[in-house]
């Protein structure tokens, strides 16, 4: 073997094995907290810093290939560092280092998993993630990509004492290993009659369009089943409320990433040449799938499973955008794709970020109340005032608004969807500004969503005597959110330095096209020709100057009096927190407006019951539709083979006979 | 940039600033000329800032921080707003710094403000207020979208000083893809703003009120700026249709007597609008809430008819 020397892959690949040695040794003294849920953790979050900075500072660097000399003796393990490996490498080192920090104040001992057991499964999942996209050949990539699925369902099912939660595990399980099948299907198409199942085999392969398209449809299940695309989204609701908050925060913020990271590599990389008409299924199952997932958080009354849904739609997005750069790269429009691409991964970038933050901060909330029901909660901003700032930086840039992150990536793909009407097809060039407004209307709606999860849990008045009585998060926790914060600010007014880093990713593929250059510093325009820029400094800067002025002169003007007296409430003096909207008044017009998406029960109190009660339970219409049938034809499927077990000896040495005689007559 | 760049700006901003409370006194006045009522003077509005300004703030014992931090983001966006849209002139120095979605992502940063400052104090008016309000708000984006997007593709920019200089400057063509948009930014306009029929801004009613609840628990200082920006978003908007759709007699060049002959046109304009808003409102009634996604709805296909008018006709 030769000397190793610190090349970036070389690197990357000592900090994943760090991060295994790193939960193995919390097997040491599983059940000290100091040790196992705190230091380690700090170590892990350093490794995940450097994984971040090695990551960034290669993305310019020429792609890097090495063989592993572990697995099975024919099958080595190929791995490869190249742009958008970097990338996807950069967003989990660097929302890993915030959770990892986040998580070492969060995990203490007494319920479900020790905490050393904790730390061996989540350092386990970091490291198969870092794999994942790390990998060159199919078989290191599902052995990532399962170690991932199954360690992240062990984290799933931290508190298995419940039996929810076992039933949440189970069919992430279940979603997760179907997805891979379809995976693998389509590696399996993909290697193109070589049998040889790398990735740089499968580069070389030519398939035919009809395989081509077997492959990319295969690819889409899989993946669209670990992102949570509807009609496979139904996991996500169920596990993330489960998990511990840094799990959860891990999952929606990196490992749905994963997902796309997959989609990406096999699409523009895997199969380098997308046939147009792949975006379409692409564009309208994101869209709706956008659409769906926000208009089911409006209706969430639980926190995280508000969020979860909340990452249901921004999957969609993501899948929206990957289906217009396929438009456009398959109708010879480059330079868009090229946009399109960035948007999505600058959406991908953006959401790690977000979406960490707000899963942390629900963490917080949940440690300091014991409470996820959101008509439970209330009032927070007095009582721990640094988790609701930081939050409400993260509920901000996730509702797309300037000059926080969230807008920039919504503004990059609403620019490149501003020329779909120029795709020489027609009719479908009609349909796609119709796109782009199912777009706004769920980006709107994800400004309903969160001032209704930011509203009802940090403002208001308390809903329980209990909550004054909650204290803020500790310094680590801090910390965390404030590391994800600073990345969502960052993220946000920095667009004309990023967007340059993620064109240098975009150009591995062949998308026939560069983005025009146009950008300055300060401000970005992706398509200079059209004068539209976008500048978050200038924005910032203005809106904080002309605050401090009107301060200024509010102050200096007239004075600074101020009287605190009971709400006003118009004259009404018996205030009390029950008058405020619940979750489920808060999503009232929601439910009024998308009727039809909800399976609607309600029990409304008559005027003249004693105890008045109101219930309203809210289903997924889809789960009812596709997967009782399943699992009713699975169970069909089942007993008639059980028919073929007897329970008798004499019944299964027949069998083996008869196989042997059909088999002897196969053979001659 | 020039000198006579950066004074149009600062001109604009203080025009917007010192016309708002006119424009909404004259849409007042307007009306109650139209009910038969006697009508308050034009500078109603600015007596009741500077009374409000006068007063001693008496906030809720429980309202945080962020509910007297609202105000000022609240009036702060809506006067970056007034920076970014040319009404006067299109040679505008901030203007560069957004187009017109990322406006639309200024206004909502405005009202997801004012909703989060109206859950504050956790009443049942501010909550009700507020999630109105955000109804409102995810109906009209999607409509008021297809107008810019409509817009981008006939001036082939969403950058607002462009469309305007674009429709301003070439031979007087009709659009009739822009007569329905027309219809459709009016509709969303009269949502945005809090008129009839989708809000009364007449009326401390429970059951129709929209933004009124929202504002309810401030006082002085703050419902000052509350109301000053509202205004303002009124005139923004009005200044934002001007550009789409009447852009006719703005500055384009660096001549500075067509931006002297720019003002009494924007005046004029002014005027006309305020006239036809107020008529709009005497001549419709009160929606029940629950009706206004019909209303935005059809808001929204009068835009899609106007962006398939255009894309068939190419006209």
């Amino acid at each position: 073997m030769t000397a190793v020397s610190a090349s970036p892959l070389n690197v990357c690949l000592a900090l994943v094995a760090a991060w295994v040695g790193i939960g193995v040794a919390g097997l040491l003294r599983p059940l000290n907290v100091a040790f196992a849920g705190r230091a380690l953790f700090l170590l892990g979050a350093l490794c995940a810093l450097a994984l971040a900075l090695v990551a960034a500072f290669s993305l310019p660097a020429a792609p890097e290939v090495a063989v592993l000399p572990i697995g099975l003796p024919d099958l080595p393990f190929h791995v490869r560092l190249d742009g958008l490996s970097r990338l996807f490498l950069f967003l989990l080192g660097a929302s890993a280092c915030g959770v990892s920090v986040f998580a070492a104040g969060y995990f203490r001992s007494g319920r479900g998993a020790a905490p050393g057991l904790l730390c061996l499964q989540y350092h386990l999942f970091l490291a198969s993630m870092a794999l994942v996209l790390l990998a060159n050949d199919a078989y290191a990539f599902m052995v990532a990509w399962e170690t991932m699925a199954l360690s992240s369902y062990f984290l799933v099912t931290t508190q298995h004492r419940i039996a929810e939660i076992r039933a949440a595990g189970f069919l992430y399980l279940l979603i997760a290993h179907v997805g891979a099948i379809a995976i693998l299907l389509s590696f399996g198409v993909l290697q193109g009659g070589s049998w040889h199942f790398t990735f740089d085999a499968m580069r070389a392969a030519h398939l035919s369009p009809p395989w081509a398209a077997t492959a990319f449809l295969l690819a889409l299940f899989g993946f669209g089943a670990k992102a949570g695309l509807v009609p496979l989204h139904v996991w996500l609701p169920e596990a993330h409320p489960a998990a511990p908050s840094p799990v959860s925060a891990l999952m929606s913020g990196v490992m749905l990433k994963t997902a796309i990271y997959g989609m990406l590599r096999i699409t523009f990389d895997l199969l380098a040449h997308p046939v147009w008409w792949w975006g379409l299924p692409l564009l309208g199952i994101g869209l709706f799938t956008a659409v769906f997932g926000v208009v089911f958080a409006a209706a969430q009354t639980d926190m995280k499973r508000l969020l979860a849904y909340s990452s249901i739609e921004n999957i969609g997005i993501l899948f929206t955008g990957i289906g217009l750069t396929i438009v456009f790269a398959g109708t010879g429009m480059g330079a868009l794709a090229t946009l399109s691409l960035i948007s999505v991964l600058y959406h991908a970038l953006n959401h790690a970020f977000m979406k960490s933050l707000l899963f942390l901060g629900t963490g917080a909330v949940l440690h300091a109340t014991g409470e996820r029901n959101l008509g439970r909660l209330g009032g927070l901003i007095h009582r721990m005032p640094w988790v609701a700032w930081l939050t409400l930086i993260g509920a901000l840039a996730i509702a797309g608004l300037p000059p926080l992150n969230g807008f920039v990536s919504e503004w990059l793909l609403l620019q490149a969807f501003l020329f779909a009407h120029e795709v020489p097809k027609p009719f479908i060039n009609m349909l796609l500004p119709m796109g782009a407004a199912l777009l706004v209307l769920a980006a709107a709606l994800a400004g309903y969503v969160m001032v209704k999860f930011f509203g009802v849990i940090f403002l208001g008045q308390p809903r329980e005597p209990k909550l004054r009585a909650a204290t803020d998060a500790g310094l680590l926790e801090r910390l965390g959110l404030l590391w994800l914060a600073a990345g969502c600010v960052l993220l946000g007014l920095l667009p004309a330095q990023i967007v340059p880093l993620l064109n240098i990713v975009t150009r591995q593929f062949a998308l026939g096209g560069d983005l025009p250059a146009g950008s300055s510093w300060w401000r970005l325009a992706p398509v200079p020709e059209r004068h539209n820029g976008y500048a978050p400094l200038v924005f910032l800067l203005t809106l904080v100057v002309v605050v401090l002025l009107t301060v200024a002169a509010v102050r200096w003007l007239y004075h600074r009096r101020v009287r605190r007296a009971a709400a006003w409430d118009g004259g009404f003096a018996r205030l009390d927190a029950r008058m405020q909207d619940t979750a489920e008044g808060f999503g009232q017009p929601i439910r009024h407006i998308f009727t039809p998406f909800f399976n609607l029960q309600r029990e409304l109190p008559t005027p003249f019951d004693r105890a008045p009660r109101y219930r309203v339970v809210i289903t997924d219409r889809i789960w009812a539709a596709v997967y009782p049938p399943i699992a009713r034809l699975v169970q069909r499927a089942a007993d008639v083979s059980a028919r073929l077990q007897q329970g008798r000896i004499a019944t299964y040495l027949l069998y083996s006979f008869l196989t042997l005689v059909v088999l002897l007559a196969l053979v001659i | 940039m020039s000198e006579l760049d950066w004074l149009t700006q600062i001109l604009e901003v203080l025009a917007a600033l010192a016309a708002a409370p006119m424009f909404l006194g004259w849409v007042t006045k307007v009306r109650a000329w139209l009910q038969n009522r006697s009508a308050p003077s034009l500078w109603q509005p600015y007596r009741t800032l500077r009374k409000l300004l006068m007063k001693d703030a008496v906030i809720a014992e429980n309202a945080s921080p962020l509910f007297r931090l609202a105000p000022y983001v609240v009036f702060g966006t809506m006067v970056t707003a007034a920076a970014l849209i040319p009404s006067m002139g299109t040679r505008l120095p901030i203007s560069t710094a957004a187009d017109a979605i990322a406006l639309v992502g200024l206004f909502a940063t405005a009202r997801v403000f004012l909703s989060l400052a109206a859950m504050d104090v956790g009443t049942a008016f501010g909550t009700l207020g507020a999630r109105r309000e955000m109804m409102v708000g995810f109906l009209t984006e999607p409509a008021l979208l297809i107008v810019i997007f409509l817009a981008s593709m006939i001036s082939a920019s969403t950058a607002l000083p462009t469309i305007a200089e674009h429709l301003a400057t070439q031979s007087l063509g009709l659009y009739p893809s822009l007569a329905f948009t027309g219809i459709a930014f009016t509709m969303v306009v009269l949502a945005e703003n809090a008129r009839l029929p989708i809000d009364n801004p007449a009326t401390h009613l429970e059951l129709t009120m929209i933004h009124e609840a929202m504002v309810l628990e401030y006082s002085a200082r703050h419902l000052a700026l509350m109301e000053w920006a509202a205004a303002l978003k009124l005139l923004n908007y009005a200044c934002i249709g001007f550009a789409l759709f009447l852009p006719w007699g703005i500055a384009t060049g660096t001549d500075p007597l067509s931006l002297l002959a720019a003002m009494p046109i924007l005046a004029v304009k002014l005027t006309v609008a305020g006239v036809a808003l107020a008529l709009i409102e005497t001549l419709s009634a009160k929606l029940r809430v629950l009706r206004a996604p019909e209303f935005l709805a059809a808001a929204f296909l009068f835009a899609v008819l106007g962006l398939l008018v255009h894309l068939l006709l190419g006209a």
